[in-house]
């Protein structure tokens, strides 16, 4: 069976996340988790679609101020559309992969060509290019391994990909979305079994406990 | 892909425009509801995809154009800016009607996600991650249970939207068309999205079900 299909996801995007990526109003990186995680979750796949259809309705039924089409807009369009059916790309094979596609799309190839930094304690990451509004980077964090003890300033959403972590908020396997407030502190522990990949998200720098990953943290982007 | 959808541009026909009218008139009155003005929307795609129907196309174009292109005005575009994305919007409605379908969104929520890129595009300049797709054919047939099951669940919605206290749909509205933060919202507004929501689930897992 494709990998893509049944898995169990206890750890949902929340809903005012997914009304905001069905309104177009989330920053980038934001964009990217809600596609990488529905890739994988027909729970939060059907909450979105419903979130459309809110957007839907009200573009139909209510009220849009002031605007009317140009005179010649009609015409122009028969025109835009005589002139033929614009290519798109034939939706590429899908393989089952670690990476669903909307991730391998912004990496530009699979798990396996990923540049990884170390950032300290046998943990990598690799910084996606994003819009600046907010961040978005894979994790790898060794089996057994921590995380480096942070707090977070604005909103961070880590999502599993392979193996899985643990922290205060609970157990988290592939497709869990584990979602941190500012304030919060927490040690997301690897599970022992398998490296541990995952997509982090966040709107503002994370600040890290203790002075070299402090300094560290002014060099690495993380 | 199905031959239909090459052909779509071979068959042009003359534009009745008598036609479009008269329809629009019906379509403004009171006697015709949102279900049968769905319904009606649903058969103009059809009729865009199997014959190229301009009539069809410009009552859709009708209606939808001017909200699109206020859409994108409420969203920062200037003028200019937004009619030209609310004309290509409506290309892409006709150049994509074979993809449409009817089981898993309106025709107005369809229009809304393709003006919503367009909006992510253009003036956010992002790049727009989209979800895996589940490939459901262009050729297959959607179930008509489905299609009207889904309608139902959306007139749901709409009269749930409708009957929100002012203050709570105003907070909608600029959540979807002042690109305004969506803060709190859903939490506030206590929508019934989870009917709908059941619905759409119902449909993937039966999707899944052929796929495997
Ligand atoms: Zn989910």
């Amino acid at each position: 069976m494709n990998k893509m299909m049944s898995i169990d996801i206890k750890h949902h995007l929340t809903d005012e996340i997914l009304m905001g990526y069905s309104a177009g109003t989330l920053p980038e990186a934001f964009n990217l988790m809600v596609a990488t995680h529905v890739s994988l979750c027909d729970t939060c796949r059907a909450q979105l679609a419903a979130c459309d259809a809110v957007g839907g309705i009200l573009l139909d039924e209510h009220d849009v101020p002031n605007t009317q089409m140009q005179p010649d807009s009609f015409a122009a369009t028969i025109a835009m559309i005589e002139q033929g059916v614009p290519i798109t790309k034939a939706p590429a094979v899908k393989k089952p992969s670690v990476l669903p596609s909307p991730l391998r799309d912004y990496i530009g190839s699979d798990l396996n060509e990923i540049k990884w930094r170390p950032i300290g304690m046998g943990v990598k990451q690799a910084i996606l290019p994003t819009s600046k509004q907010a961040s978005a980077r894979l994790l790898m964090i060794p089996a057994g391994a921590a995380m480096p003890d942070h707090g977070h300033n604005g909103l961070e959403m880590t999502m599993v990909l392979q193996g899985a972590f643990q922290d205060d908020d609970g157990y988290f396997a592939r497709g869990d979305v584990d979602i941190a407030d500012s304030d919060l502190e927490h040690t997301p522990m690897a599970d022992i079994h398998e490296d541990c990949i995952c997509l982090a998200v966040s709107d503002a720098p994370l600040r890290f406990k203790g002075i070299l990953p402090r300094i560290m943290q002014s060099f690495i982007r993380i | 892909m199905s031959a239909r959808s090459h052909n779509v541009l071979s068959r042009r026909r003359s534009v009745n425009f008598q036609t479009a009218t008269t329809r629009l008139v019906a379509v403004g009155s009171k006697r015709v509801t949102n279900e049968n003005k769905r319904n009606l929307w649903i058969s103009h795609v059809h009729r865009i995809r199997d014959d190229a129907d301009k009539a069809a196309f410009a009552d859709l174009y009708a209606h939808f154009a001017p909200r699109v292109k206020g859409f994108l005005i409420n969203s920062g575009a200037d003028g200019y800016l937004a009619e030209e994305c609310a004309q290509e919007v409506m290309a892409t409605l006709w150049h994509k009607a074979h993809l449409f379908d009817p089981s898993r969104a309106s025709v107005a929520t369809w229009i809304f996600t393709i003006a919503r890129n367009r909006k992510i595009d253009i003036l956010r300049k992002q790049r727009r991650p989209e979800p895996e797709d589940l490939t459901w054919g262009p050729e297959e047939e959607p179930d008509q249970t489905d299609v009207l099951a889904l309608q139902q669940e959306t007139e749901t919605l709409s009269k749930a939207l409708t009957a929100l206290p002012a203050a709570q749909r105003e907070l909608i509205e600029q959540a979807y068309f002042g690109d305004m933060s969506h803060s709190e919202i859903a939490k506030k507004t206590g929508l019934p999205l989870g009917t709908i929501k059941s619905r759409l689930r119902l449909g993937l897992e039966r999707l899944r079900q052929t796929m495997k």
